[in-house]
């Protein structure tokens, strides 16, 4: 037997035909996908090509610096309907941005509760959160949306009669609108006074660790760490002779003069996806919680630990393991689903970019533009979780 | 008698205030006085919030009137969904002609609660999908047995919104377990070629898929050829839900055991055989529950054609209520529109959570 397969190896041609070596036969269906994948591309690119001279579009990118032409809500930096589709169109991603951040903070803190409540031995609160969690997960996010966005301006009176729950806080149809403390230098100087508490609490934390390694002793370094925050911040304040003035908004006319507002579409926009992620965030939260292992609880109280150091010392790490990865993908899914902004008219990336196609004719541009932008948010999320994953992967022995 | 032996303790009943309503209560509600205040102030939270909650709903409501009768009333007007009913569902489908899409829907409805039953997951459940959907598409195009053509521009309401997502289903399942079975190949031009899809997809929203089919797919086409929206909608719907099937069934495909694939080789059996033979019907088996899930997110997801201006049941609702008569009624009409999203992802939620133990209990 070895030495026929030797023979056929070394000197004859091989007896079997190419397409029956699976090597060769692999190559050649590659071949063929690739061919077959560039062949599709090059139709469709002599299609469009032929389709975009006859309707005789420009293609290229040369739109971004032409005039936009048109207004958009609550530009995060300066913009004017004069400035270029450019500027337009960072003034949407920054829309996005803003709206995903704020989304996706309201979103931790709100998910986690609704969590942990979903787990509290207190029947009333465990259905609660159970309910809210059906009924979230079972509605499409643009349903929420547009109701929403229909109660603001239908429930809500006008500027002329709006609802005053807080002095100084104004809610109508119109969106939400609070006083905001007048611009002072002691507010940067309190801010830098923040960050100096901030990096005194890391401190505070290392030098505890080290006293509770060598002594025993522990001293409560984050309660401390806070509490300095706080009164540095507060010591600032007094020694900039504690400015209080507000620039507190007043009825004018037709509208609210002052102030700083928020509109209905973004309030609608935040609240939807805040409150539908949120339900998946809790799914998520419960089941990470529910993965430490019971054992693991019974064995912390038995070693003496109290409830909160159970919680925060044997729980929490093992749970964040399982929660963060999901996590992350909702976080993501929470910037992706923002393009429904343009549902309500929320200006957000999608939304100027459509008005964008719709003015200039350029849909390969712009819809090119949308992919690459939110492949960039993907992109950016997935290299942080890799690093976040390799960084508290368990270290195995 | 006091004094007892153990006979008579174990004989005694527990204290009353360990079980029934009390027990329950204390057990549940009142363990502790954390708990305790929990739950008084969530009880008067829901005090101040349900009352007037039923008084809208239910006893200051209006349920069958005209929207004259609704101006005067401080509760809900739900007279807005009766009075509409027809457009909501139906959209533009041909007034005389809806008892056709009615009849597909609740064929569809029919043909769902009899797969339902594990019992009936044989080959002859395959051809009667396959028979009710060509006797939906049947109905609702017509052409045949002397019904009116109603052309895809009509197709509107409900039954779109199910077509979509359930079309898109199928169309997208065949697509989902080549692109997974490519992800898992061992030929790196195949290989990547599916990657790149699938992370491209998965990593932009719907609605830039959707404007691309809105505006992109008309100039891919030759000169002189187009087909119409809710047909590029649907190939969006498919290129879309694809990507994310092709994730759940690689996971399935994971779950295989080394030793099927290397028991399969040693039989001599072909790739090709190997997959239809051994390892798709047990990876397939493993996903069904998942890829309800995804069914689920394909059938909230289609509410996003709204935006591209195609008819689904949520457009039909808006239109509904840019009605002069019935204008500042939103919130009960995106409330009814809810209760019915609702059970129906409900129903398909519950059902892959009872299928996902079943389906356990086996292994």
């Amino acid at each position: 037997m070895p030495r026929r397969q030797n023979d056929t190896t070394a000197a004859d041609p091989p007896l079997v035909p190419f397409w029956h070596d699976p090597a060769k036969r692999g190559m050649l269906l590659q071949i063929v996908v690739l061919l077959l994948a560039l062949g599709v591309g090059y139709v469709l690119v002599a299609n469009t090509q032929a389709n975009l001279q006859r309707q005789s579009i420009a293609t290229g990118f040369g739109f971004i610096q032409h005039e936009a032409g048109f207004e958009i809500g609550e530009p995060a930096i300066p913009y004017s309907a004069a400035d270029s589709y450019g500027r337009a169109l960072l003034v949407g991603a920054l829309n996005t941005l803003r709206v995903s951040f704020t989304g996706i903070i309201f979103t931790l803190i709100f998910g986690s509760v609704v969590g942990v409540a979903r787990l509290s031995r207190n029947w009333l609160i465990s259905h609660l959160a159970k309910v809210f969690i059906e009924v979230m997960q079972n509605i499409p996010l643009l349903l929420q949306l547009f109701f929403w966005y229909a109660l603001f301006y239908e429930a809500f009176p006008s500027p002329r009669e709006a609802l005053n729950p807080l002095r100084g806080v104004f809610v109508s149809n119109r969106g939400l609108i609070f006083g905001v403390p007048i611009e002072h230098p002691a507010h940067g100087w309190m801010l830098i006074a923040l960050l100096a508490g901030i990096v005194l609490w890391r401190l505070l934390v290392w030098w505890g660790r080290g006293l509770q390694e060598r002594t025993g002793t522990i001293v409560p370094v984050h309660r401390l760490g806070i509490a300095l925050c706080l009164l540095l911040s507060l010591l600032v304040w007094l020694a900039a002779g504690a400015p209080t003035a507000m620039n507190m908004p007043v009825f004018k006319g037709f509208n609210f003069q002052g102030g700083m507002s928020v509109s209905p579409e973004f309030s609608a926009l935040l609240i939807g996806l805040v409150l539908y992620t949120s339900a998946f965030v809790a799914e998520i939260v419960r089941a990470g919680i529910q993965s430490v292992a019971h054992g693991q609880v019974e064995a912390a109280m038995a070693i003496g630990l109290r409830p909160g150091q159970v919680l925060h010392l044997v729980i929490f790490p093992q749970a964040t393991r399982v929660i963060v990865p999901p996590l992350t993908s909702q976080m993501l899914n929470l910037t992706k689903n923002s393009s429904l902004a343009i549902a309500i008219g929320y200006s957000d990336f999608v939304s100027v970019a459509n008005t964008t196609i719709n003015q200039t004719g350029q849909a390969i541009e712009g819809v090119a533009l949308i992919m690459v932008v939110y492949l960039f948010f993907s992109l950016s999320t997935s290299a942080f979780m890799n690093w976040y994953n390799k960084k508290t992967a368990l270290v195995e022995r | 008698m006091i004094t007892g032996s153990n006979t008579d303790a174990a004989q005694m009943k527990p204290p009353l205030r360990n079980i029934g309503v009390i027990g329950w209560l204390r057990e549940n509600l009142f363990n502790n006085l954390f708990n305790s205040l929990l739950t008084l102030v969530t009880i008067y939270g829901l005090w101040l919030f349900v009352p007037p909650l039923i008084r809208w709903v239910f006893i200051d409501s209006l349920w069958f009137s005209s929207a004259e009768a609704c101006r005067d009333i401080e509760g809900a007007c739900w007279s807005i969904i009766p009075n509409n009913v027809s457009f909501i569902f139906f959209g533009f489908f041909p007034e005389g002609q809806q008892w056709r899409p009615l009849t597909a829907m609740l064929l569809l409805f029919a043909l769902v609660f009899y797969s339902k039953n594990r019992k009936h997951w044989r080959q002859s459940l395959a051809i009667y999908w396959l028979l009710g959907l060509i006797v939906m598409g049947g109905l609702m195009h017509g052409g045949v047995f002397g019904m009116p053509v109603v052309e895809t521009a009509q197709w509107s309401g409900f039954p779109l919104t199910l077509m979509l997502a359930l079309f898109g289903m199928v169309g997208a399942y065949p697509l989902g377990v080549l692109l997974a079975l490519g992800r898992r190949s061992k030929l790196i031009g195949i290989k990547s070629l599916c990657v790149v899809y699938i992370e491209l997809i998965r990593g932009v929203p719907l609605i830039s898929l959707l404007f691309m089919s809105s505006v992109m797919f008309p100039l891919f086409l030759p000169e002189g050829v187009s087909f119409d929206k809710v047909l590029r909608a649907q190939v969006a719907i498919i290129l879309f839900a694809a990507a994310y099937i092709a994730e759940v069934v690689r996971g399935g495909l994971q779950a295989i055991p080394a030793g099927q694939y290397e028991a399969a080789n040693a039989l001599g059996l072909s790739y090709a055989k190997t997959m239809r033979l051994i390892v798709l019907p047990q990876a397939l088996k493993i996903v069904i529950p998942p890829s309800v899930g995804i069914l689920i997110s394909a059938f909230k997801d289609t509410s996003l054609v709204v935006i591209i201006a195609l008819y689904d049941v949520l457009k039909t609702t808006k239109v509904t209520l840019s009605n002069p008569q019935w204008m500042g009624y939103s919130s009960e009409a995106y409330l009814f529109l809810a209760v019915l999203y609702f059970v129906c992802c409900y129903a398909m939620t519950s059902y892959s959570r009872r299928l996902e133990k079943e389906l356990h209990a086996g292994h």
